[in-house]
């Protein structure tokens, strides 16, 4: 890794964005985090440029750095789709049909884990059990817990965020 | 006069459409000039009749359910806020038998108080474990916590005394209490319904435990997909600080605790107490060996006392009613009450708090009702994804940590989740050691590799590909992965699929001859 100046497409709002958790947080204890999640939360993702401007503020290497965020599974380099939708995949909700969902997604409405559709509108991601494993299958739309999904209510949220 | 009525502000009875009943229900008031006040409290717990709408009348509160938006003009029509009769009418909710049958000690106030009123908590009995340690000694407080026979409620249930003991004489110029609100496992939901159904309720199990061990910082580390709980409980600190339940004086004792919270990231294997603290300090979520026991050396190398959220709310009744009264519940030296989760393919699936001894087969049956899809049951997994899938012979067993252990049944964190006749037992086999191999930390060799390895294997064997000899290499590689593990993740990962395969193994394409 370089030092290198930010890249095209880091723009100014994103870098201010960077600057602004790493200021507020940075005298946490364990605070790599926590400004993690505010960079995240702000931009919907944890640009390349962060992990210069994290390793310097909070005294660790880029290595460190880039190592945390690889390490789980909400932080994501590149921008999602205008709506982040995480299927459920865990075994309670395996037991109502998740699995039909799934399919249902991947050739109804061309979304694969891990990928955002062709027109930007929703990015695809698997997630571990929501805690609502007694009206499952359940999917999360942007931060709201859907229970009882079946294939009628999975098309409505879909469109509904297309 | 306005009549009080309570919808569910929970995130299970959101995900099926509470907001939008709780709307309807205050437009509909509006227009025909009938005052309510909304309440949004917790859930009862009975999933299948949310959103369950209450009304609070002269004799008790009736209950409605499952209530959608386009009922709410017939409910008022039938006069539903004196307790009309209407075809969703379910009674008096605590006449509910599903209810009623239940003993409901850790959930005595979920989904009956507005969960961040202050007024209504210590209406509710609130607090008065707090006040009560406050006049004890630690070494008293942690004696009540030894009688009362608590035992983690997680994987291992170890005894929940013995760990405030260590950190009690533990040495540190600080002490965490570290809650583990990673509720990771399939088919649990028990913490996530306290945290946002009586959220004082762990802080003053968590204030209780500072106050006993000489800690003065309360640390949260609760999963990221549970918003709706961060919200409620980022509401509750800052209100049981603001009066004096927590900061450097608590109630005016000159002894210091508070709370923070802090955010997961979507790894399961964080729910692990070491991958938890390096996680919490900002690190990568790798599992430490130990020694050094957290208790000893824990989160910033301070003395730690870490419990997950049903342990440290069971603490201020314990404390408030003695850890003999505590004692009295459940069996052997399973003590207390479990809330079990009744979740997956169940007709009447939610939170039954129960003494430790009942059966499966109780729990399925009288409260679950079988399947929600009517076939029959043909496997449960209880504990989670590390979890053994057992068949109906074995739901006759008691629900008491050693018994169940004993059957090849871990109780762990009470997660029950059914699965009707038409699963396939050698997919879930694959799934578990899928989710070990995506989920796994990476520090050691027989998790991070032999889960993949895993996979392979099952897969071969699904594919008729020399099946004999890819069994026993698949259970050689069990063999591995449960005496080599590190911690329970690559542990354990071997118990869902060895029951799978022992229990069901028509399903991988062996003679059901081999039945163990």
């Amino acid at each position: 890794m370089t030092h290198a100046s930010p890249s095209d497409s880091t723009t100014e709002h994103q870098l201010a964005a960077i600057d602004s958790a790493i200021e507020r947080l940075r005298s946490l204890d364990g605070a790599l985090l926590p400004i993690l999640h505010a960079i995240q939360d702000e931009l919907g993702f944890v640009p390349r440029e962060a992990v210069p401007r994290l390793a310097l503020a909070l005294n660790l290497s880029q290595a460190e750095v880039h190592g945390v965020i690889g390490f789980y599974h909400d932080f994501r380099s590149v921008p999602p789709g205008r709506h982040v939708l995480k299927l459920c995949r865990a075994e309670a909700c395996q037991a109502m049909g998740s699995d039909a969902l799934a399919e249902r997604l991947a050739h109804e409405h061309g979304a694969s884990f891990g990928a955002t559709t062709k027109d930007g509108a929703i990015t695809l991601e698997p997630v571990y059990c929501l805690g609502n494993c007694a009206c499952a299958p359940s999917l999360m739309l942007d931060g709201k817990t859907h229970g009882r999904v079946d294939s009628a209510r999975l098309d409505a949220l879909v469109e509904g965020a297309r | 006069m306005s009549v009080t009525v309570f919808v569910p502000g929970d995130s299970s009875a959101r995900s099926v459409g509470a907001d939008e009943v709780a709307q309807s229900i205050a437009r509909v008031a509006a227009q025909r000039k009938q005052p309510v006040r909304i309440v949004r409290n917790g859930s009862r717990g009975m999933a299948w009749l949310e959103p369950l709408v209450e009304v609070a009348t002269d004799a008790s509160r009736i209950a409605y359910g499952p209530v959608a938006p386009s009922d709410v003009g017939a409910l008022f029509d039938a006069g539903f806020l004196r307790g009309g009769d209407h075809r969703l009418r379910l009674g008096p909710t605590g006449q509910i038998d599903w209810l009623r049958k239940q003993t409901r000690l850790t959930f005595a106030r979920v989904g009956v108080i507005d969960p961040t009123s202050l007024d209504e908590y210590a209406a509710h009995g609130g607090w008065v474990g707090l006040r009560k340690a406050l006049a004890m000694t630690g070494v008293s407080i942690v004696d009540e916590v030894m009688q009362s026979g608590l035992r983690w409620r997680g994987g291992a249930a170890f005894p929940a005394g013995i760990k405030w003991k260590t950190v009690l004489g533990a040495v540190g110029d600080r002490k965490y209490v570290v809650c583990n609100a990673d509720e990771g496992d399939s088919g649990t939901f028990s913490d996530r319904m306290v945290m946002e159904g009586d959220p004082f309720l762990l802080i003053e199990g968590m204030a209780i435990a500072g106050l006993a061990l000489g800690a003065t910082e309360g640390w949260i580390y609760l999963r990221s997909e549970y918003p709706d709980a961060e919200r409620t409980l980022l509401t509750a600190i800052d209100e049981a600080r603001a009066a004096g339940f927590l900061g450097d004086d608590v109630l005016g004792s000159k002894k210091r605790f508070d709370i923070r919270l802090r955010r997961g990231a979507g790894a399961y294997i964080c729910g692990e107490e070491t991958a938890m603290l390096e996680s919490l300090e900002g690190k990568r979520g790798m599992v430490r060996p130990k020694p050094p026991l957290p208790a000893i050396a824990g989160l910033f190398g301070k003395p730690s006392l870490i419990h997950n959220v049903m342990t440290l709310a069971a603490v201020p009744l314990i404390v408030e009613r003695g850890g003999a009264f505590y004692a009295s519940f459940g069996v052997g030296r399973s003590k207390g009450t479990l809330p079990f989760q009744l979740a997956g393919n169940v007709k009447h699936g939610g939170l039954v708090e129960l003494p430790f001894g009942v059966t499966l087969r109780t729990l399925l049956d009288e409260f679950g009702g079988g399947t929600a899809s009517g076939r029959p049951i043909r496997a449960v997994q209880v504990g989670g994804p590390l979890g053994a899938f057992l068949p109906p012979a074995k739901f006759d067993v008691p629900l008491d940590y050693e018994l169940f252990a004993q059957a090849g049944g871990m109780i762990g964190h009470g997660g029950i989740v059914v699965f009707d006749d038409t699963v396939d037992m050698a997919k879930m086999a694959r799934y578990a050691m899928q989710f070990c191999a995506i989920e796994s930390c990476g520090k050691c060799t027989p998790c991070r590799i032999g889960s993949t390895r895993g996979v392979e294997v099952i897969d071969k064997i699904r594919a008729g590909d020399r099946r004999d000899a890819n069994v026993a290499l698949l259970r050689d590689l069990c063999d591995t992965m449960t005496a080599a593990s590190l911690c329970a993740m690559g542990g354990l990962t071997p118990s869902p699929v060895l029951s799978a395969l022992d229990q069901f193994p028509e399903d991988f394409g062996l003679r059901t001859a081999a039945r163990t």
